[in-house]
Parts: structure tokens; sequence; C-alpha cells
């Protein structure tokens, strides 16, 4: 097990439906992890200022809804507006293969479809810890890239 | 980081779980703020097996969704880790650097207690217990512990059958005591009792006679402090629990 990390899960928008994070936040924990979870309906500046709060260094954001591609670059811009540069932002949900570059490329870090596995949640969490891929970091790297 | 112990209000909201203390304390948020600023310090368990933890109490307070009013909250979830009570060390120095940096109140939620579990009390310098209805009979509010301790008790749920009678059980044990705490009903649903509440609890009394039993409290956690610090802690509960090291021998090499 690598370094225990404070995690904030997180619901984004107009969006009901949080088994999957719920599960997500259930793995983190039981990878010995300490998890955040926000509950359901956050705004972009609510998940960005529990993170600050909470001194989280990871945020992982879920959408069922289809607005992933605008709610997740706002949460990248806004942590970096507030100076959260080393925050790893992830994401999960329903996100289409097509819809997934861009979100690379605003600054998320990996993204999680129906299927994963939490011991694969987990590698990530270990991986990105060591490696300095913060939202704010100039490494274009990804998860599964 | 040592942190000077800084004079203020500290409030310990506790009491078994799922009573309400996370709603009592939006109840509260959404009364006192923005005019006060206040910090909640909320603890959840860590889990005994993983050493991860599921912090959900932010969940609970709706008045962060009130931009005027969030601006004076700061709230910080905190895991119990390696303490044993239901407030972790740690919180002390927490509570003391947000009273530095001009909070006005700290609010700590404790984990979901029992009868027993007093260590709120070697930080805290208010104690508010949370009672509620349908948790057993008269003779519960006869049993020493916990509720001695308290500043105020509040009785949650007062939408619910028989929170009469839980009021009733403490005014009847509460009157052979000198100087008895104030009891109030309150219902997040109805909203009774909210308003005085409010008001109340930024003018509590210190009761004297709980003030031997918050000093035990605190040399108690002073001590638990220094062995779980110390850095043999982990690797000998290891060969305790892998090799058979036995208890006493685990007790004199953590003292060596």
């Amino acid at each position: 097990m690598g370094v225990r990390q404070r995690i904030v899960i997180a619901k984004p928008g107009l969006d009901g439906h949080d088994r999957g994070a719920k599960v997500v936040a259930r793995a983190l924990r039981d990878g010995g992890h300490e998890v955040i979870y926000t509950g359901l309906r956050r705004t972009p500046e609510q998940i960005v200022r529990t993170v600050m709060d909470e001194d989280a260094r990871f945020v992982g954001l879920s959408s069922l809804s289809g607005a992933h591609s605008h709610l997740f670059p706002k949460v990248c811009a806004l942590l970096k507006e507030s100076g959260l540069n080393d925050v790893v932002v992830f994401g999960g949900g329903i996100i289409p293969e097509e819809d997934r570059s861009p979100l690379f490329s605003a600054g998320v870090r990996a993204i999680f479809g129906p299927g994963t596995s939490s011991s694969e949640i987990l590698e990530f969490v270990d991986v990105a810890s060591t490696r300095d891929c913060g939202v704010g970091s100039q490494d274009g790297w990804h998860w599964g890239e | 980081m040592q942190v000077e112990a800084f004079e203020g209000d500290i409030i310990a909201i506790t009491g078994p779980p799922g009573i309400g203390k996370s709603c009592i304390i939006d109840a509260i948020l959404q009364r006192l703020t923005p005019e006060k600023s206040i910090a909640v310090l909320a603890v959840d368990p860590t889990s005994p097996l993983s050493g991860g933890a599921l912090l959900g109490d932010r969940i609970r307070l709706s008045v962060l969704d009130d931009k005027s009013k969030a601006e004076s909250i700061f709230v910080r979830s905190v895991a119990t880790r390696s303490s044993s009570g239901s407030i972790p060390s740690i919180i002390r120095d927490l509570a003391s650097h947000l009273l530095a940096n001009n909070f006005d109140l700290v609010l700590i939620e404790t984990v979901g207690t029992g009868q027993s579990e007093m260590r709120c009390a070697a930080i805290a310098n208010r104690i508010v217990v949370v009672e509620g209805p349908a948790r057993g009979d008269g003779i519960q509010a006869e049993k020493a512990g916990l509720l001695e301790l308290a500043d105020l008790i509040v009785v949650n749920k007062s939408d619910l059958d028989g929170s009469d009678k839980v009021v009733n059980d403490l005014t009847m044990s509460l009157t052979l005591t000198s100087d008895a705490p104030p009891i109030i009903k309150t219902s997040t649903i109805t909203g009774e009792g909210l308003d005085d509440l409010s008001v109340m609890i930024t003018q509590l009394e210190e009761r004297t006679s709980s003030k031997r039993a918050r000093h035990r409290q605190q040399l108690l956690m002073a001590h638990e402090n220094i062995i779980t610090s110390n850095p043999h802690f982990e690797p000998i509960l290891d060969r305790m629990s892998e090799e058979g090291l036995a208890l006493e021998d685990a007790l004199r090499e953590l003292s060596d």
C-alpha cells in the first residue's frame, strides 16, 4: 500500500446518481485513504472550496449527466485560480471516448468508466502520488496512455 | 508543529451515532453566521483494518450552499487515526490555530459516542451532549458517565414519540445534582428549540464540578500521545499480531 492520501470525491452539477461515487469512496477507504465525500449536486466553486479546506491532494469527479465537458474543466480552472496547482484531478462515470482527450488537456489525469476495478483506481492514486502531476503541472501524463 | 494553547470558545458536540450532531451544527451555523466566524472540526472514525476513513459530515451542512454564510465558515473533516478516543489529539492544535486566526468559535463534532467516552473534555472547554428518544428506559439517565460532564443537554428529534419522556427522565435524574446543566428539546425537522439553542451555545457557563474530570482527560490524552507517537508503536503492533509478542513485553519495549 502506498502513502495515505486525503481524497475528495465530488458530484458536480445536476446529477442525482451517486452509487458509483460511493463505491469508489469505499474502495479508497478500504485502500487506506481518507475520503471526504461532498454529497450530491455541488457547484465547481463548492468543490474547490472543499478541496482547499480539507487540504486534499486528490479530487475525484463523478458525472453521469453528460455535463462533464463543461464541469470537469471548470473545476480544473478554479483549482489553478486558487493556487491549488498540486491537486491531482481524476474523473469517472459515463464519459464517452471522444470527450476524454479535451479533459486530459484540461488537467484531468485519469478517467475511469464502468467496469473499472477498484484496484486500478488505487494503483492510479499510488502512481500519481509519486509524480508531479497536479492540475497545474506541465506534465502531460495521464493514466493509461 | 507546536501550537500554544489558545484561550477561547471550543465547544464539543457529542452523542451517539445518528442522533443528529451534524444537523444540529448545521442549524447553529445557519443562525450564527455570517455575524460570527465559526470553524467546524468534524471527526469520523478511521478503519481499524485498513487505516482509511470515509469522512461524511460535510454532507449535512446545507449552510455551505449559502454563499453569504459559507464565507465565514471553515470545515475540516478529521479522521481519528491512531487515537482511541472520540477526538484525536491533533484537534487541540487545530482548534488553537483557528482561534488564533480570528475564528470566534470552534465547534468539534466528535465521532458517535457511547456512555463513557469523555476524551472530548480534554480539549473542549464546553461540552454539549446530544440525546434522543427511544434510547432506553429511565435507568439510562441515572447511569454515570458522559452526561455528568455536559454543560448543556440537547434532546434532539423532538418530533418523534418519546422525547418528552427522555426530557423527564433526564430532569428527574439531574434534580439530585448540585449544578445541573440545562436541557433543551430540539428538532431539525420542525425547527423546535433551534433558535434558543443557538443563543444558549454562545452563553454556556462552565460547570465547576467537571474541572477535575477535564484535567484527568487531558492527562490521559497526553499519555496516550506519548505511546502512539513512539516510532516503535506500529512495528511492535506488527510483531504482536504476526510473531505473537506478548503484551507485557510490548509494553516494556515501548517504555524503554
